[in-house]
């Protein structure tokens, strides 16, 4: 695979040769830092994330053990035009996958007009009639939404998933970024970079606005772990940590005739506002599973009650549905009466017979996915796979064709990524982080870059070979670019308030 | 503060004061043992798991009681929960659930004891034994100052509330070491070898210069005791680790607005001790005294964990 054949972020199709317009500074700082310089620094962010016991893993691989992602310290980089309309079409689409999930545990407009069929919805194992007919506070379902993107050229921006349950790996997008700071400040001498480490007051300001309304004006906010054992655990702590709120456990929860306390030595106190970082089956052994150790009972009793606001809400997780992720044009354009800003990948749905007949005759130029499967497990990448392994996925295909979709394989870009080879361009995803609250949506200037480090490797998943890189969003130019001076002193305080 | 926090914090400071104080008494074991003629030297490491008390556990394990046996035990065994390695890997356990409330040097200090002791197969020689001890004990230090850097509040508070606890607990099982080694025949209480073994453990809890300090004259038993029990200069006497345990507790009440049962206990304990005479203690009987003193400690601790909701 040569490099000339996937967009390059940095090179375009130039192959190395020339960098496209904007992107001239930070191809000089990749060509003029020394390689054994840059492998210095990588080394010593790793071991410092070794050191804090950054050990958690991003798309669920619960079982794993104290272990670090790869961090690549070359950086991925958004210009201001660019990040302007990614975020506007990430908010759009949030909305509307709110919308849509408040309407389809409610009055179901949606599948009456006929957009998304009834039992996609209603048979849907992500669906939870446990909550149906229930308005959660504000009616905001996810408030935390982690879309996942990929990039195929230099305007073309698609939509691979949405997590609207718990996404996770935000910690990496401020902890990548603080590494980022300490090894190479130059960069934020070259460049006026957004600043991510807003997020956890940003964070905090969701939760505050999405209390119940009898809650006080100083709200309770508490985010809940399964505990320290958990994989993520790293995450929790991080976040409760600077956030500022106290991180509990299910123990530490106790329901009361429909209000939520927590045990704290001085006795009980109330709580309004809970990030849980459970999955929706474990969080209350009496309407979910009954064998989960780690729920709170009653706590669903207190949710239904008012008296407290899950984030995200429970039954959020339909929206994760790859079936449903493929309605998602539609859905946009029923809620908010434009057309999506953001494009899906094309899908087919192998429930409708013409598309499954496609998807069988075309499977070794596929990508076919479980509706339900996440961290790149369960689904068939065609082009890289053997016949073998091809005629078992038809035989699974066959036997539940409502359980897959096939996408065509994208040529993921590539960004310039420090192998043992040298500098070579590797494919990436990118992970933004969406917050909505009854303060309106938004869109920290940042997020979490994956890279797959395995050449002209697609699978960017940590499991199988993934690094991450610190993704920079530009600053707009104010005026020209020529006064380099000026514009250093003014990002070096920038970088130097980031840093405290 | 949640009540789990407040107690995993409690613990991960007894844990780590009770690792330096198990790394002391090897040291102060090492060092008897080498100033008796055997066999009388058996004794010191006989007397150190009573000390410890986990004499009844060493039994169970069916070991005959040699120097290395017990300080394997004492140090790196799994099946002893006191050892030092159980009382880090306790203690490390507990900083990863409540790292919010730990700062991360405090976290670090805790990783960075646990993992110089982690893989550690075997004690060694006499040698090796001290410089396992001295190279423990610079971890906790580690420990130590980076809890001085925490901001004052309630984290804080019961780390150190913790440490006090299971410190008056510690001396006053040390310094119960004299009573359960016994001198070899022909030395008299008070003889050479007498002063000696009150030297050792003067020395083990870094306090010979102190000494030296507060009587500038000779080495006597019961100036040791004086020393060891009721002088506050003294950071590691009962009279400090006493006084430090209810400034603790006012500082929490001063938080939280309320005081309980552990307050009036601890306060208690301090209005007595400042009335006794080193005199008395020697009169009543050391042994008896410091048995005494570790029993009220005890339902010092349990109220605690009463008042704080720990369960």
């Amino acid at each position: 695979m040569t490099a000339g054949k996937y967009f390059d972020e940095i090179w375009g199709y130039s192959r190395g040769r020339k960098p496209r317009p904007g992107f001239e500074k930070i191809a000089r700082w990749i060509r003029d830092t020394p390689k054994p310089e840059l492998r210095r620094r990588q080394a010593s962010a790793e071991a410092a994330f070794r050191q804090l016991g950054i050990t958690f893993n991003v798309y669920g691989e619960e079982d794993e053990a104290e272990r670090i992602i790869p961090f690549d310290i070359v950086p991925r980089i958004f210009t201001a035009q660019e990040w302007a309309s990614l975020s506007e079409g990430l908010e759009q689409r949030v909305t509307a996958l709110n919308m849509f999930l408040e309407d389809i545990y409610r009055d179901r407009k949606i599948i009456d007009d006929g957009v998304v069929p009834a039992d996609l919805v209603f048979c849907n194992p992500g669906f939870t009639p446990a909550v149906a007919g229930h308005r959660p506070p504000h009616g905001i379902f996810s408030h935390i939404c982690g879309i996942d993107m990929v990039r195929t050229g230099a305007d073309e921006f698609y939509v691979l998933e949405d997590n609207a349950r718990t996404p996770s790996g935000v910690s990496y997008m401020l902890e990548n970024r603080e590494a980022m700071l300490r090894l190479c400040p130059e960069l934020f001498e070259i460049f006026e970079i957004e600043p991510v480490d807003r997020y956890p007051d940003a964070l905090r300001e969701m939760m505050q606005s999405v209390a119940p309304d009898c809650a006080p004006r100083e709200p309770v906010c508490v985010l809940l772990t399964p505990g320290h054992f958990n994989s993520a655990f790293y995450e929790h702590s991080f976040l409760a940590d600077n956030v500022g709120i106290e991180l509990v456990e299910s123990a530490d929860l106790i329901v009361d005739d429909d209000i939520v306390w927590m045990r704290t030595i001085e006795g009980r106190k109330r709580v309004d506002v809970i990030y849980r970082r459970l999955d929706d089956d474990f969080i209350d052994p009496l309407v979910f599973r009954p064998d989960s150790m780690l729920g709170v009972p009653g706590l669903m009793a207190a949710y239904f009650a008012g008296n407290v606001a899950l984030i995200n809400a429970p039954g959020s997780g339909i929206a994760d549905d790859k079936a449903i992720y493929s309605y998602m044009p539609e859905i946009v354009k029923y809620y908010s009466g434009e057309d999506a800003k953001l494009p899906n990948v094309e899908t087919w749905r192998c429930r409708e017979p013409d598309s499954l007949q496609y998807t069988l005759e075309n499977l070794a130029d596929l990508v076919v996915k479980k509706v339900d499967g996440s961290g790149g497990y369960g689904m068939l990448v065609g082009p890289t796979s053997t016949s073998e392994q091809i005629e078992e996925f038809r035989d699974a295909l066959k036997a539940n064709p409502d359980g897959y979709i096939a996408q065509p394989t994208l040529e993921l870009s590539t960004v310039p990524t420090l192998t043992d080879k040298g500098m070579k361009g590797r494919h990436v995803d990118f992970r933004p982080y969406v917050l909505s609250g009854t303060n309106g949506v938004h869109t920290v200037p940042g997020g979490l870059t994956r890279v797959a480090l395995v050449e002209g490797s697609l699978v960017v998943n940590s499991s199988q070979g993934g690094a991450t890189k610190d993704s920079l969003v530009l600053r707009p130019e104010s005026n020209g670019q020529s006064q380099s001076q000026s514009q250093s002193g003014g990002s070096q305080t920038q970088a130097q308030s980031q840093t405290g | 503060m949640l009540a789990r926090t407040a107690s995993q914090l409690y613990w991960i400071g007894r844990y780590m004061e009770r690792a330096e104080f198990t790394a002391r008494l090897v040291e102060a074991t090492v060092r008897l043992d080498a100033l008796s003629a055997r066999p009388a030297g058996e004794g010191a490491w006989e007397s150190a798991l009573l000390v410890a008390a986990v004499n009844k556990g060493f039994e169970a394990t069916g070991n005959s009681v040699t120097p290395t046996n017990v300080a394997n035990y004492l140090t790196l065994s799994d099946e002893n929960t006191s050892s030092i390695r159980s009382c880090l890997h306790m203690a490390r356990m507990n900083a990863r659930a409540v790292r919010t409330a730990l700062t991360r040097e405090g976290w670090e200090s805790i990783n960075r004891a646990w993992l110089s002791i982690s893989d550690r197969t075997a004690v060694g020689g006499f040698q090796a034994m001290l410089n396992l001890v001295e190279a423990l004990k610079a971890e906790i230090r580690g420990f130590e100052g980076a809890l001085h850097r925490m901001l004052r509040q309630e984290s804080y508070w019961f780390l150190r509330l913790g440490a006090s606890i299971e410190r008056a607990d510690n001396t006053a099982r040390l310094i119960d070491v004299k009573y359960h080694i016994i001198l070899p025949e022909g030395e008299r209480v008070g003889g050479l070898i007498d002063r000696d073994q009150w030297g050792t453990i003067l020395q083990t809890v870094s306090a010979n210069t102190a000494f030296r300090w507060l009587y500038r004259d000779g080495l006597s038993p019961d100036r040791v005791v004086e020393m060891l029990t009721l002088r506050r200069e003294l950071p590691r006497s009962l009279a400090a680790a006493v006084d430090e345990v209810v400034a603790l507790l006012d500082a929490l009440i001063k938080r939280t607005g309320f005081q309980g049962e552990a307050d009036r206990m601890a306060r208690l304990r301090q209005k007595r001790l400042v009335k006794t005479k080193a005199a008395d203690i020697i009169r009543g009987g050391l042994h008896e005294y410091l048995q005494a003193f570790i029993s009220e400690n005890r339902l010092l601790n349990q109220a605690i964990t009463r008042q704080f909701r720990f369960d």
